[in-house]
């Protein structure tokens, strides 16, 4: 199992406004599962991932991942965890400005303990992603999709155990956005786990299973059966 | 090691996007750096020219004044204070073979000023009654005349020779030797003129009349003590033995009992204790100095601060970023810290560039002006400017850096 959360809570004060944001959620997701948590804006969503991705604490309740207690870990042990299990695409890339593609991708290994071969293995990534020919390229010399591609690869780097991916086709144009579903499959096909977070139904479908949340609750929780295929491209060898 | 020369590299690329900003933020510190070692450099280069100066009249000269001091302070006369202590006959004590057999001369004075004229020509100078020993243990050079002898001095003969200065004053290129002149009123025959010597430990040596001590004393000044004797050693390892010669002699000359120098009613001062004196001084207001100048880099300090303030809320996404690919609050502190070290550094080191370029301009002036001027930036107040500008980058940058390394990772990316 990778992760297993039980009565997760979580609420923000602001003042002394007490906001509860969520309601006690109880899964669990396997490894090599790819799934779509999803719910309309304000309903959680986002909150859960960056919990789930260890950016945020809970407020209360129980979140296990791969058999270790994460609630009870401190600062820098949940830098290390993001850093070496954990890779983020972020709907708007955040990509470093002035920073090349290479360098980009690089970043997550110089805060890693295993610093060996960095660039051989920065570029390895970027070549299976269809980037091969970008290493020199300024983050702001590259389209859209390409970026997204750039922050999947950096995701991917240090081999993680899940990948979170946070609307990643959301300031992309169809097309690219396609490329990047089929990316995110044929990774999913390889093993890898990924959790995808999205408000729309039709993105949320190219997963294995979709969580609903509403109102920081789970809606449902099913199986997709006919899960959408992104088109065959080339991107991944 | 490896991770440091990262974060130099980004420290480096930041800089370098706002150039303009950074310029500005670095001219507080490169203008207090320059500022403290031009003060250090020109305070060194003063400092050698005095000394060298005071080198320059000999370093086997013992100074005896009137009045007791410590072994470290001022001797009561050069502060002003006149005491009578010391007469004309102590001199020729010591000048009596057997008591200090060191000394080679001596000479006494006894200064004051007045007005010299000759014809409807006046001037006013300095007056030094001194003995017929002047030449032999000050030095200096006639271009006409003669010295005054010894038996001249005893009879209160009324010859006098001129400094180069006064010389000039009262006669021009005329020549001088055998004319007469008045020296408050009584009437002098100028008998010689001395060669031009200049200033020297802020003494105008050419700015003054000689006429023989006694003549002084009686006639012009109205007293009988001496405000200094000088007298020359013959070899400056003997300096030591030749103090304590004249203060045994002056002692016994003055009915002191106290051997332990309590008592004593004079001062006997080496060149080299001299030289100790000058140079505690010079010192002392050099330091003083460069710390006034080193108040600025705090002022500059406070900007670096500032901008690296401006530059944590600018950057809050990256360092969101950084902490969700693993940066962990460590990363992010030492980021910055090497950021405002790398800025106050740099800076520092263009002050220190700025500060020597200025210095040696400084010092070419000087001596196309004709002093004896040397240029001396040491080595240690090089690496003093660059150590205390990277400890200013160090404290100053220490609470942006900290306030970036505590910004929760979800906020920072959210932040827009």
């Amino acid at each position: 199992m990778l992760m297993k959360v039980d009565n997760l809570k979580k609420e923000f004060k602001t003042g002394e406004v007490v906001t509860k944001v969520l309601h006690g959620l109880s899964f669990s997701i396997e490894e090599g599962e790819f799934v779509s948590i999803m719910g309309p804006s304000g309903s959680g969503k986002s909150t859960l991932m960056h919990i789930l991705g260890m950016l945020d604490r809970a407020s209360s309740g129980h979140y296990a991942f791969l058999g270790r207690e994460v609630t009870t870990l401190n600062d820098n042990e949940l830098a290390s965890m993001r850093n070496e299990k954990i890779g983020f695409v972020f709907q708007s890339f955040n990509l470093l400005p002035r920073t090349t593609v290479l360098d980009n991708v690089k970043l997550p290994l110089t805060y890693s303990k295993n610093k060996k071969e960095i660039s051989k293995r920065a570029k390895k990534i970027l070549e299976s992603v269809g980037l091969g020919h970008r290493l020199r390229y300024y983050t702001n010399q590259i389209s859209g999709g390409e970026k997204q591609r750039v922050a999947i690869a950096r995701a991917l780097v240090n081999n993680p155990s899940v990948i979170f991916a946070d609307e990643p086709t959301g300031n992309l144009d169809s097309k690219s956005g396609i490329q990047i579903m089929d990316i995110l499959q044929k990774l999913n096909d390889s093993g890898n786990t990924i959790i995808l977070v999205t408000h729309e139904t039709f993105t949320a479908e190219y997963a294995k299973r979709i969580i609903k949340i509403k109102d920081g609750r789970i809606e449902e929780d099913e199986p997709v059966l006919n899960h959408r295929q992104a088109l065959d491209g080339d991107m991944l060898k | 090691m490896q991770y440091f020369i990262q974060a130099v590299k980004i420290a480096v690329k930041a800089l370098l996007v706002n150039k303009g900003r950074s310029f500005l933020t670095m001219l507080g510190i490169i203008i207090g750096v320059a500022a403290v070692i031009v003060i250090m450099a020109v305070g060194a280069g003063a400092q050698s020219l005095i000394l060298s100066q005071v080198e320059s009249l000999g370093t086997n000269l013992v100074g005896i004044m009137p009045g007791s001091s410590g072994d470290e302070g001022l001797p009561a006369a050069m502060m002003g204070i006149v005491i009578t202590t010391l007469k004309y006959e102590d001199m020729l004590e010591l000048l009596e073979g057997g008591n200090a057999p060191n000394i080679v001369s001596a000479v006494g004075y006894t200064k004051g000023v007045g007005t010299v004229s000759r014809g409807s020509e006046s001037y006013d100078t300095n007056l030094s009654g001194i003995t017929h020993g002047y030449m032999e243990t000050e030095g200096g050079e006639l271009i006409s005349g003669r010295f005054f002898t010894e038996e001249e001095e005893r009879n209160l003969s009324r010859g006098a020779v001129l400094g180069y200065t006064v010389k000039e004053e009262l006669f021009g290129d005329s020549e001088a030797v055998g004319k007469k002149i008045k020296i408050k009123k009584h009437s002098f025959e100028v008998i010689g003129v001395m060669a031009e010597r200049g200033t020297v430990a802020m003494q105008d040596y050419d700015d003054q009349v000689f006429i023989p001590l006694r003549t002084m004393q009686k006639l012009i000044a109205g007293v009988n003590h001496l405000g200094l004797i000088r007298a020359k050693i013959d070899d400056e390892k003997n300096i030591g033995i030749a103090i304590n010669d004249i203060k045994a002699t002056l002692r016994q000359q003055h009915n002191i009992e106290d051997t332990s120098g309590d008592d004593d009613d004079f001062t006997v001062r080496s060149a080299a204790e001299a030289l100790d004196v000058i140079t505690t001084i010079t010192d002392a207001l050099k330091y003083f100095l460069a710390a006034m100048a080193a108040l600025s880099l705090l002022v500059g300090g406070i900007g670096i601060m500032n901008i690296m303030l401006v530059a944590v809320s600018e950057r809050t996404r990256e360092i969101g970023l950084r902490k969700a690919v693993g940066a962990n609050n460590y990363n992010i502190m030492m980021q910055f810290l090497i950021e405002s070290i790398t800025v106050t550094f740099v800076g520092g080191a263009f002050g220190v560039l700025c500060g020597i370029v200025i210095s040696y301009l400084i010092a070419l002036v000087a001596n196309y002006l004709g002093y004896d001027w040397a240029f001396i930036v040491s080595f240690t107040s090089i690496i003093l400017a660059i150590g205390v500008s990277a400890f200013i980058g160090l404290v100053f940058g220490l609470f942006p850096a900290r306030k970036a390394s505590r910004l929760e990772p979800v906020e920072a990316l959210r932040y827009e």
